[in-house]
């Protein structure tokens, strides 16, 4: 798959499609989108620079194990989830939300961080299946 | 003030199980942090237990949604001792893997799935929510496989494979029933559900949904004709993962049945006499399956299904009595099963062989081991002041009230092959001389162990022996549990009171 075309476009695509994944968490509080899909579409941006310049770039281009963003991402979920307990005596997963929008995100809430927690899980988990399947084949 | 005391085992396990995540690679972290968690998991699910005691039911808003909208924790009496013997059990099997399970399978996140295990066996215990519930049941079926896979030696994936599809299928099926019972009720908050589907017209889709539900449910707790995957796989893993399977997976089962048989459906007279007649045919084809195998962990599989019946046929009955039963014999199996197969993993390091007929003298060798060992086994058999005599007594007691000979009848057959199989056991395992040893190469037997090792093997059994006794002396206290849990669940009107009406 070592086309000029796909590497040249790839260098392009990663970018574009990483900025795409994050547009999608962002939207997916009232609209179609969230962290698993915006997850899935980071993944499958590094699995397409994978497939154009190889496994081993790509892993420099990521710096760290991909599994290391499982844990990251559910600490991240894990304390969205208590937050209400820590800071607010309200029940289990209850959404705390700022009273001021933020310009760009809009109205920031403990969803959204529980929302970044499942994007990071899911490029983790997708990201180290691919990359052992392709490894050991 | 809102009250969060229920959901702390669940935050206790969640959170050490991304502890544990973090340190993938370093396995002597994972051990010490796995057992503290399970420590504190203890000690969490005691203040529950206690609290629960003192208070009454406890219920929690996951998000603060109001009942039957939001999904809701609820733990009543019966939901707190379930956590409380589950921290135990976990407590033991986590001190047992830290020695017994060596380090090429640790390294694939042993630890971490194992608290991830016990979370989804804590919620399932405490959701108020028959759909969240099936949501925890995934995540013990998920944890499990990877747990009954890790080490992917041939017949363990065998093994594996044949849970594997049956557990699926179980879910499956159980999705269904989920499926047609909010067609129905359009509900799926238990309490809320509990009134609704009494004055549902179409009787006839209700007695499919519970039969359904009682297929779901009847596979992974192993009852009659669904029970062949159990012996299958549960005697390839490690012991210590086979000790919390045998300990936990299937009464996680049994306390389904009990939930959804008590809260959604009235046990009818068709419901009782399958119920019944299920769990006599369970207490046979256990105890006889028992009877034809050698291997120490698949007879002691086989004994899990025998037991299983006697629950079974005690939801049937369905009287206080009956239920008393089954609650005390419940929380008598949890500690003894998971002891069971703790012990067999013993024996294996000391002998390199679970097959009875190749082992032998293990009393004369190890007089002190082989008593102790000598307890939970007799605590199973029911040996009148040990545990397993008092829900027996309650079990035959309500049999003979309620003029249910057969299961009677079944209750003595399933005592004595069981009281027949242990003195076997006994006997060849203990008593007889050790027949030719072959000492295996690259083995490491249980006497070149460093003595801090022998205690890791040892301090867990003592650990649960130490429970069975006291719910064998201390039994009063039990049955006294035992009566007042029986008495929320025929009286579900305390626990509907207590969701909805807060």
């Amino acid at each position: 798959m070592k086309t000029i075309i796909l590497k040249t476009a790839s260098n392009y695509l990663l970018p574009v499609l990483l900025l795409f994944s994050v547009f999608i968490l962002l939207r997916g509080h009232y609209l179609p989108g969230g962290g698993f899909v915006g997850g899935l579409v980071a993944a499958i941006a590094f699995v397409l620079d994978a497939f154009a310049n190889g496994l081993q770039n790509t892993k420099q281009v990521l710096k760290i194990h991909p599994g290391f963003f499982m844990p990251v991402g559910l600490a991240i979920a894990f304390l969205s989830a208590i937050s209400p307990i820590l800071f607010a005596d309200l029940p289990l997963m209850t959404g705390l939300w700022a009273h001021e929008p933020v310009p760009v995100l809009g109205k920031i809430g403990s969803a959204l961080f529980f929302d970044t927690g499942v994007y990071l899980v899911v490029i983790g988990a997708a990201l180290t299946i691919i990359f052992t399947i392709s490894e050991s084949a | 003030m809102t009250n969060h005391v229920i959901i702390l085992p669940l935050i206790v396990n969640l959170l050490f199980s991304i502890i544990l995540m973090f340190f993938w690679r370093n396995i002597n972290f994972q051990k010490l942090f796995s057992v503290i968690g399970n420590a504190i998991g203890l000690g969490v699910a005691i203040y529950v237990f206690t609290h629960v005691y003192q208070n009454g039911t406890q219920v929690v808003e996951a998000g603060n949604w109001e009942a039957p909208f939001g999904i809701v924790f609820v733990g009543d009496m019966l939901a707190a001792t379930l956590v409380l013997l589950t921290a135990i059990s976990g407590l033991a099997v986590s001190i047992f893997s830290s020695i017994s399970v060596i380090n090429a399978r640790l390294r694939f996140g042993y630890f971490s799935v194992f608290q991830f295990l016990l979370l989804g066996l804590n919620g399932a215990f405490l959701t108020g929510d028959i759909f969240n519930l099936y949501v925890w049941f995934e995540i013990i079926i998920i944890s499990s496989f990877v747990l009954i896979s890790i080490g992917g030696e041939k017949n363990q994936l065998e093994g594996a494979v044949k849970y594997f599809a049956l557990n699926f299928f179980a879910s499956m099926i159980f999705l269904t029933a989920l499926g047609v019972l909010y067609g129905l009720a359009g509900t799926l908050n238990m309490a809320d559900l509990a009134g609704k589907v009494q004055s549902i017209e179409n009787r006839t889709l209700v007695d499919v949904c519970a039969v359904l539900f009682l297929v779901g449910f009847g596979i992974k707790s192993a009852i009659f004709p669904l029970y062949f995957w159990l012996p299958a796989s549960y005697h390839t893993p490690p012991s210590a993962v086979s000790a919390i399977f045998a300990g936990l997976l299937t009464k996680v089962g049994v306390y389904a049945l009990i939930r959804v048989f008590s809260m959604i459906f009235e046990i009818d007279v068709f419901l009782q006499n399958l119920l019944i007649g299920l769990g006599i045919l369970t207490i046979f084809s256990g105890g006889i399956g028992a009877l034809t195998h050698t291997n120490i962990r698949k007879v002691f599989s086989y004994l899990i299904i025998c037991h299983i019946g006697f629950m079974i046929g005690g939801l049937g009955l369905f009287t206080k009595v009956a239920l008393t039963g089954v609650v005390f014999y419940l929380i008598h199996d949890i500690i003894v099963k998971t002891n069971l197969f703790l012990i067999a993993g013993v024996i294996y390091r000391i002998k390199a062989t679970t097959n009875m007929n190749k082992i032998g003298g293990l009393y004369a060798n190890y007089p002190k081991l082989s008593l102790l060992m000598a307890i939970p086994l007799f605590s199973l058999v029911g040996v009148p002041p040990l545990s397993g005599f008092w829900p027996k007594l309650s079990l035959i007691l309500a049999s003979f009230s309620e003029a249910q000979y057969w299961y009677f009848g079944a209750l003595i057959f399933g005592s004595f092959i069981t009281l027949f199989i242990i003195a076997r056991l006994w006997s060849k395992a203990f008593w007889k001389d050790q027949p030719e040893f072959k000492r295996e190469r690259k083995f490491i037997y249980f006497y070149e162990l460093r003595p801090f090792q022998k205690l890791q093997f040892i301090m867990p059994i003592m650990l649960l022996t130490f429970v069975s006794l006291y719910i064998g002396f201390g039994a009063n206290h039990i049955q006294e549990l035992s009566v007042r849990i029986a008495e929320e669940i025929t009286n579900k009107d305390l626990y509907i009171k207590a969701v909805l009406n807060p």
